[in-house]
């Protein structure tokens, strides 16, 4: 059976990379007494995969890891068993069967992510920057340069910034994320300190992430990772 | 009393998101992982904070912290923390800011804490104590401490010769912390209550076995450098400190639940201490003496804590912790049970270093991929008569023998380990470390046909050590070699191995001589020492047991600036007579004991070890193990 597990990432446990998220998982399965299954071979592994890596520093009310089990535990049960033996930064928030089937991996069925994003107190811009945001949003071209290894590629990241809004001092983002296209949301950012000739620094934003979606926007299709799971009774 | 693990002061952090995200594994100093220990500061009596002084992912790998954390944890007046040494890049940042170290849990600075506890586990981690003290903001000698300054105490084996640091410490603890902490902690609470008065209660202190206050003790040296007195200054401080070693092993307190790490430690695994101390006597081991006598813990109890560490940690694999665990009488059994409980909770087994016998290699050939993993052997030693100078109970025999049924059950690789410049050491033995290596991958080719090699070669890796003489053992008068004697043995040893048939098959490894020598000179130092550490500090010397990081040339300066004299400390034969810097310090092993090991040595005669039949070393004082066992 194959189970989809949706995390929270918080506090100090901002600062621990996504190798380490992985094995604290592995451990986190033995310590809960989760009936994980194994791979073949001379040194089985827990059969676990996760969705799109976080940045460190970065938080995330919205992680996904996929395991496989090889016998029965109900949601419920699950979920106290590993929150119990879970620290406080990783809560689970949900433990849900998905299909089975390459097509519903999480990794590779993910297609849209949404941030909330905010400006640190310290690097508040000196320009109004929800005037310069939605200025540059709203045009129908949203050319930005993307660094790659080897080159510097200019494109128009417009159709794939899906949502877009300010609140107080809340920026929200939904844009494409996955194997088509991945925008991160200190790109979008930093257009909007480019728009205004000012120096943009990764420091200067907190992001956290708030869903994983699957699907094409706008479309029936279109629904979070955890919503492709239901509850096992 | 509340331990809060779920609601815990949130949010504490020391360093500024700015600078975490600057530098390199900042998950090395935020806390928080799995089973640390979380308390309400305004309960709490006695602030301690450990000190491991090496990064992070080494001091969280030993073993000794995280059963005194437990330790004092369990008590509800002293909330215990951790701290180990920040890395070189956030060293400069907290110079350059200057940011105060802090402790793990509360992210509270060091300097407000009542102890600091540093563990002393190699001599090169010494400019890294003072590192610690420096980032601390606690003054760096301890004469220079006031009233409520934090109280450094150090411990481990290195505390067996405290005294090249004596200088920045206010006690030592010497022996196994089981034993006296809960009094030295107490004595601190009564103190406290009628106004503390660090003086009176270093002297009350200095009354607990264990616990030694340099303070309190006076030197006097001859004209020739060596020592002419020490004695304590007053009349009722004791004039011996006696460690202190677990009686009843099978009970002595143990962490069955231990921390976890989220970024992976050197020791990623659970860490199961079988026994404690040695009953093999080599003469170059310090370990084999101080830890003396050895103590098995009851295999019953072994099974409950490797069950409930494996349960608390969700660590995927497990080891055993000891000298030398072929010893240990119920080893089979162990085995067995860890194999089966293993295969049932997908738990792999580290193996130690087995004697190479016909039950080890079928426990070797279960937990491990025969093609990758390969056999240890440790002879020290290239001739069977340098061997028995060293009181190395292992024989060409039983290598060869050894080897031959490891080659038929599958292995074709082998890790030999030797040291150069011990004790009577000629030409001849170092000629046979080669000879040794060569008559290894000779046995391969003649014990497996050519037909069922599949083209594979035997791998024969021999790596030399230098040898660093160390206190309390029977070659603490020993002279050691220089830099250059060193050098010139690793390249005679490099010599013969190309005159070998099958040196193609056999790859040779030596480590540094400048480190040895430095080694050296701390392990046997005295008290006039701690002025060049803190020179070497203030020169840059830091984290000095990294290869990266050592800086040989800074160190000669230093010692020449200092104007120390490093052959006076290791270039030189002791007298038995002379009095050791480390002589104040009662092991429970006599001292006519390791004379005379001194001294058959010398006639290259083999002492049996502790289950043949007692020696008379002394720890039979101690009332606990093979001492004691025929006589239950």
């Amino acid at each position: 059976m194959k189970v989809r597990i949706k995390f929270s990432k918080c506090g100090a446990l901002k600062f621990i990379g996504h190798l380490d998220v992985m094995r604290y998982f592995q451990k986190l399965m033995r310590r809960a007494d989760i009936p994980i299954a194994y791979s073949e071979g001379f040194s089985p592994h827990q059969i676990m995969s996760f969705a799109m890596p976080l940045g460190i520093g970065d938080e995330s009310i919205a992680e996904y890891v996929d395991i496989e089990l090889n016998s029965y535990i109900s949601s419920n049960d699950a979920i106290n068993r590993l929150n119990e033996k879970s620290v406080d930064e990783i809560r689970i928030l949900s433990f849900k069967e998905i299909p089975e089937g390459k097509a519903y991996n999480a990794m590779s069925s993910i297609s849209a992510a949404s941030y909330e994003i905010k400006i640190r107190d310290e690097n508040k811009p000196e320009f109004d920057f929800e005037k310069a945001f939605y200025d540059l949003l709203d045009k129908d071209q949203v050319i930005v340069t993307k660094q790659s290894k080897k080159s510097e590629n200019t494109l128009d990241i417009k159709p794939f910034i899906y949502e877009y809004n300010i609140n107080g001092d809340v920026i929200s983002l939904l844009v494409s994320c996955g194997s088509v296209m991945n925008i991160k949301p200190e790109l979008v950012i930093k257009a909007v300190f480019d728009s205004m000739n000012k120096e943009f620094d990764e420091y200067f934003i907190t992001i956290k992430r708030t869903e994983m979606y699957t699907g094409v926007y706008n479309e029936k299709s279109f629904k979070s990772l955890e919503d492709v799971g239901k509850d096992i009774l | 009393m509340i331990i809060f693990k779920k609601e815990k002061e949130m949010e504490k952090r020391a360093l500024s998101d700015k600078i975490l995200l600057k530098i390199d594994k900042p998950a090395r100093y935020i806390g928080h992982e799995i089973n640390a220990i979380y308390k309400d500061k305004s309960k709490i009596d006695i602030r301690f904070c450990m000190c491991f002084p090496d990064v992070y992912e080494i001091g969280m790998s030993h073993l000794g912290i995280q059963i005194l954390y437990d330790l004092f944890n369990k008590r509800d007046d002293v909330w215990c923390e951790r701290v180990y040494s920040p890395w070189i890049d956030l060293h400069q940042i907290m110079k350059a800011e200057n940011i105060p170290l802090f402790a793990l849990e509360s992210q509270d600075n060091i300097k407000d804490f009542n102890f600091l506890g540093i563990t002393l586990q190699y001599e090169m981690c010494y400019t890294n104590i003072i590192q610690i003290l420096d980032l601390s903001q606690i003054p760096i000698y301890a004469i220079d401490r006031k009233n409520d300054d934090t109280i450094v105490i150090g411990g481990g084996p290195c505390a067996y010769n405290p005294e090249p640091i004596a200088d920045f410490f206010d006690l030592f603890y010497i022996g196994e912390g089981e034993v006296s902490y809960n009094m030295l902690l107490d004595l601190y609470k009564e103190c406290k209550k009628e106004g503390f008065n660090r003086q009176k209660f270093l002297r009350m202190a200095s009354k607990i076995d264990g616990i030694y206050v340099p303070s309190l003790y006076n030197v006097e040296y001859n004209e020739d450098m060596t020592i002419n007195k020490f004695e304590p200054i007053y009349e009722d401080v004791p004039s011996k400190v006696k460690k202190t070693a677990v009686e009843d092993f099978t009970f002595s307190p143990y962490p069955t639940e231990p921390i976890v790490p989220y970024i992976k430690a050197t020791q990623d695994r659970v860490v199961l201490e079988i026994q404690r101390g040695c009953i093999r006597g080599c003469r170059f081991c310090q370990a084999g003496m101080i830890y003396r006598p050895v103590r098995e813990k009851n295999i019953e109890q072994l099974k409950e804590i490797a069950k409930k560490m494996l349960d608390s940690t969700g660590h995927e694999e497990i080891c055993l912790s000891s000298l030398s665990s072929s010893d240990y009488t119920e080893l089979k059994e162990l085995l067995t049970f860890l194999i089966e409980y293993g295969k049932e909770k997908h738990v792999n087994i580290s193996l130690p270093s087995l004697r190479i016998d016909a039950f080890s290699l079928d426990v070797m050939s279960k937990v491990q991929d025969i093609k990758k993993s390969s056999l240890t052997f440790a002879p020290e030693a290239g001739s069977q008569r340098l061997r028995n100078v060293i009181n190395k109970g292992l024989t060409e025999e039983v290598i060869l023998n050894g080897a031959k049924l490891a080659f038929l059950g599958g292995w074709s690789k082998v890790k030999l380990y030797f040291m150069l410049g011990q004790p009577y050491e000629t030409n001849d033995d170092i000629r046979g470390i080669a000879e040794l290596s060569n008559e290894i991958a000779k046995l391969y080719y003649d014990t497996i046909p050519k037909e069922e090699r599949k083209g594979k070669k035997v791998h024969i890796t021999s790596s030399t050590s230098f040898f660093v003489p160390k206190p309390f053992t029977p070659f603490q008068w020993a002279r050691q070699c220089t830099k250059e004697e060193f050098l010139e043995k690793a390249r005679y040893t490099k010599e013969c191995m190309k005159e070998q048939i099958n040196f193609k098959s056999i790859q040779y490894n030596w480590h540094e001589a400048d480190l040895s020598v430095l080694e050296g000179l701390f392990a046997r130092g005295d008290r006039r020492l701690s002025k060049v550490l803190l020179r070497a500090y203030e020169k840059g010397c830091l984290f000095d047991s990294w290869t990266e990081e050592y800086k040989p040339w800074v160190w000669d300066e230093t010692l020449e600036e200092c104007k120390v004299d490093v052959s006076f400390y290791t270039h030189r034969e002791r007298s038995v007579d002379e009095i050791l810097p480390w002589d104040f310090i009662d092991t429970c092993v006599s001292k006519k004991f390791l004379v005379n090991e001194w001294l058959k040595a010398k006639e290259e005669l083999i002492t049996p070890n502790c289950r043949q039949k007692c020696s008379a070393c002394g720890a039979a004082v101690i009332k606990g193990g093979v001492c004691h066992e025929s006589k239950n």
